[in-house]
């Protein structure tokens, strides 16, 4: 059985179809990649796997379980295994960096200061933002933030993360060190990784497959070499936008 | 329980939220205890501190005021009847029994309930909300159970301030313009100062408070998306508030005084 299973997923927002029958599967241990144009409802698919949207129709199952009808408790046991990056790295802003990393540890450990106070400045110098511990998330850059997010996704000891666009507004030097960092943390800790991102390139280099969302559908979903012959034609506009023709 | 829900729908969706709401007052109720743990005290007291010192100019001037328009209009009245002597049961009463917590609740439920929607809205729209629920970090223990029991601490204080501040306001109108000694004016105030109203009057305060902050944290919860989503939840925290303040109060009233 697949980790993660989206069947015939459909999803409204008043009438407005964003998902119309999705379907796909994540296989444990994977990096799986999840690619598509702005709007095309990437966002929308991950929250989908902790029920911070609930299908219109079809299913979401994380290691089984329907994630739409499970019970609180399911609901929280499932979500406890889940380490989110979001979008907009949701960082609370009356504490400094470092307290945000800690906070997952904090409130759910019995961890010691000590040991907390470790792994979170482990977590910081994995993302390279040691320097910023002890400013407040208002005062650093996006990029900052968005690292400061990861770094609190991988703090807990998470066996599924997912990353919505961890590379959004860094430079590309910084974005290499993030993929290698999710690529290092796949194949060190086995976390199963869902990567949604614009930069199909980064996609490339790390994931074991791509997925493709077109009008809410899955057009392709192939490894990286298959998916650059593809000859689907949103695939074939999308790598060619990659590859900078403009016609 | 989870916070992070989309709004219910259909026919019978009010009587949905509204069981939603309660349910979330409830919840917070039982977290409570969590917040003096030792991890939780600070935010706390960050909370009190911005419940009490930040409302505390407004709430003076405000019922200043208040204690004495009530002087003055009493005042001018029981001076036909050269009742002035009076004066100064005429206001305490009315303050502590009704206007000190009302006047209070209303400048809490504008300082401090829009302040906490307005909050607790932009951390939803900013998935702030959603990113504690998925580190198992409950938002009605971390979020609202603070802010609600500062509310609940805070307001009978407030309250209570406010009955003194006004009944000094009174004292100030019917010295300088009622003819009315100050000290008479306050033995009579104190003549007609009573247990039950007292109890009574904090009574509505504490009950002010905690409406208050169950509102606040609702529509906070519940914002919708984008900048527009922040506004309306604050604009309607606002709203339900007073009018709630307004009914509980008039309940109150006519239970404890038949
Ligand atoms: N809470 C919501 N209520 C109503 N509509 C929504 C909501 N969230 C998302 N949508 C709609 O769903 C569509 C897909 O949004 P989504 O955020 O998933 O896009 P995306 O693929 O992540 O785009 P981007 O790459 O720009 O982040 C958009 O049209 C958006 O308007
Ligand atoms: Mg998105």
């Amino acid at each position: 059985m697949s980790l993660v299973e989206f069947e015939n997923v459909t999803k409204e927002f008043d009438g407005e179809k964003v998902l119309d029958g999705l379907s796909f599967k994540v296989e444990k241990g994977e990096i799986f990649c999840i690619v598509g144009q702005s709007g095309a409802g990437k966002s929308v698919t991950l929250k989908h796997l902790v029920r911070l949207f609930v299908p219109t129709s079809g299913r979401v199952l994380v290691d089984g379980v329907d994630v739409a009808r499970a019970s609180e408790r399911e609901l929280w046991r499932t979500r406890g295994r889940i380490g989110y990056l979001f979008q907009s790295a949701a960082l609370l802003a009356w504490m400094t960096v470092a307290d945000n990393v800690a906070l997952p540890l904090r409130e759910n450990t019995a961890l010691d200061d000590a040991e907390i106070e470790k792994r979170t400045a482990s977590a910081l110098a994995e993302v390279e933002l040691s320097h910023a511990a002890g400013k407040y998330p208002p005062e650093i850059s996006g990029g900052m933030q968005k690292r400061a997010g990861l770094a609190r996704a991988i703090v807990r000891e998470s066996d599924i993360v997912l990353y919505d666009e961890p590379t959004s507004g860094l430079d590309p030097v910084t974005s290499v060190t993030i993929h290698r960092l999710i690529r290092k943390l796949n194949r060190t800790r086995g976390i199963t990784s869902i990567v949604v991102t614009h930069d199909l390139a980064g996609a490339i280099a790390i994931a074991d497959r791509i997925l493709l969302i077109k009008d809410g559908k899955a057009a392709v979903c192939l490894p990286p070499a298959q998916f650059l012959e593809s000859e689907n034609p949103a695939a074939k506009e999308i790598v060619a936008a990659m590859k900078g023709d403009i016609g | 329980m989870t916070v992070t829900r989309e709004p219910y729908g259909g026919r019978f969706a009010f009587f949905a939220e509204t069981g939603f709401a309660a349910r979330l007052a409830f919840a917070a109720v039982l977290s409570f205890p969590s917040v003096f743990r030792r991890r939780s005290r600070g935010e706390l007291v960050r909370q009190l501190y911005a419940v009490c010192i930040r409302t505390l100019p407004v709430v003076t001037v405000v019922s200043l005021f208040t204690g004495m328009i009530l002087a003055l209009q009493v005042g001018l009245e029981l001076r036909r009847f050269n009742y002035e002597i009076y004066l100064g049961a005429a206001v305490m009463v009315s303050l502590v029994r009704e206007m000190g917590p009302f006047s209070c609740g209303m400048c809490l439920a504008a300082c401090v309930g829009s302040a906490v929607a307005a909050e607790l809205a932009a951390m939803k729209v900013n998935d702030e909300i959603a990113a504690l629920e998925i580190m198992s970090i409950s938002p009605v223990r971390f979020l609202a159970a603070p802010r609600m029991l500062a509310l609940v601490i805070a307001s009978p204080l407030l309250g209570f301030f406010c009955c003194v501040v006004g009944t000094m306001g009174g004292g100030i109108v019917s010295a300088t313009q009622l003819n009315v000694d100050f000290g008479q004016y306050i033995a009579s105030a104190l003549s007609a100062a009573d247990t039950k109203d007292l109890f009574v009057g904090l009574l509505k305060s504490l009950v002010f408070g905690f409406t208050i902050g169950a509102v606040a944290v609702y529509e906070g919860f519940g914002a919708g998306y984008g900048a527009a989503g922040v506004g309306r939840s604050t604009q309607r925290s606002v709203i339900t508030g007073f009018l709630l303040i307004l009914m509980f109060g008039y309940m109150i009233t006519r239970v404890a005084y038949r």
